[in-house]
């Protein structure tokens, strides 16, 4: 394999914050060798750090009994990460707007908007306990 | 200079605290919760606060919810928050959540300190 090769992975979790922050170094290793541009990587890691914590705090509510699952595709085109946790799901489209309001002076609730925001794809499961992003390279090929 | 390891460094000018955030990247919660336990005893006297992150490259959603907790209470305590030396990605996050509205954000700590005059 070369450092350019394709790279599809999928890890079960123990759901540990800091287990998931060393998939998603491992991930960013891999794009950089993809030649993804330095703005790109700060998009796809910002996006997995949103996911994770998510997936571990509101998903997994923090038990350690529940795992939490990262499957990625990685090309020279685009990079494609799901992440699912164990939780029982929630409803995307139900969120609050952070920008809006007094949602403005919350200290929390933004990190759907950042996902949104740095990738160019986000999309729930029904269940609403899996995440799939998708960043495509802005590097002209 | 006050120094608390690896958080932050703390210097005192005119009317104001400036703090230097010390890590590149800000993410647990561990980090966050030092940074919070650092500050806040700074503000709990009626004190402006700079807060400069030219050494910061990556920051989460989590440290925007630590930015409004120290905002709020500066404001309770009728003192004035700056942020300053913010990198253009970080400086992208602050726009997309339009946080960039209700913080005041200058180039560098000089020009923060100027309107604290």
């Amino acid at each position: 394999m070369t450092s350019k090769a394709c790279t599809h992975e999928k890890i079960v979790s123990n759901g540990a914050i800091s287990e998931l922050r060393r998939i998603c170094a491992k991930i960013l290793c891999h794009t950089q060798n993809l030649e993804y541009s330095d703005d790109d990587l700060f998009a796809i890691q910002l996006a997995i750090e949103e996911a994770i914590v998510n997936a571990v705090k509101h998903g997994n509510k923090q038990d350690p009994a529940r795992d939490v699952i990262i499957e990625y595709d990685l090309t020279p085109e685009k990079v494609d990460i799901r992440v699912t946790d164990q939780g029982r799901g929630f409803d995307p489209d139900s969120l609050e707007d952070p920008r809006l309001g007094d949602n403005i002076y919350k200290t929390d609730g933004r990190g759907v908007l950042l996902m949104r925001s740095y990738m160019d794809s986000v999309e729930y499961n029904e269940l609403g306990n899996s995440v799939r992003m998708t960043k495509f390279n802005s590097k002209p090929r | 200079m006050e120094e608390v390891k690896p958080r932050i460094s703390v210097y005192y000018a005119q009317n104001a605290s400036v703090v230097t955030l010390a890590d590149e990247k800000i993410l647990d919660d561990e980090d966050i919760k030092a940074l919070e336990d650092s500050i806040m005893p700074l503000i709990d006297n009626a004190v402006n606060l700079v807060i400069d992150f030219s050494n910061v490259r990556f920051l989460s959603s989590a440290v925007l919810g630590l930015l409004i907790r120290i905002s709020k209470r500066i404001n309770e305590n009728k003192g004035r928050l700056k942020l300053c030396s913010i990198s253009p990605r970080i400086y992208d996050i602050f726009k997309i959540t339009r946080l960039d509205e209700i913080f005041e954000i200058y180039p560098d700590v000089k020009k923060a300190m100027q309107t604290l005059k």
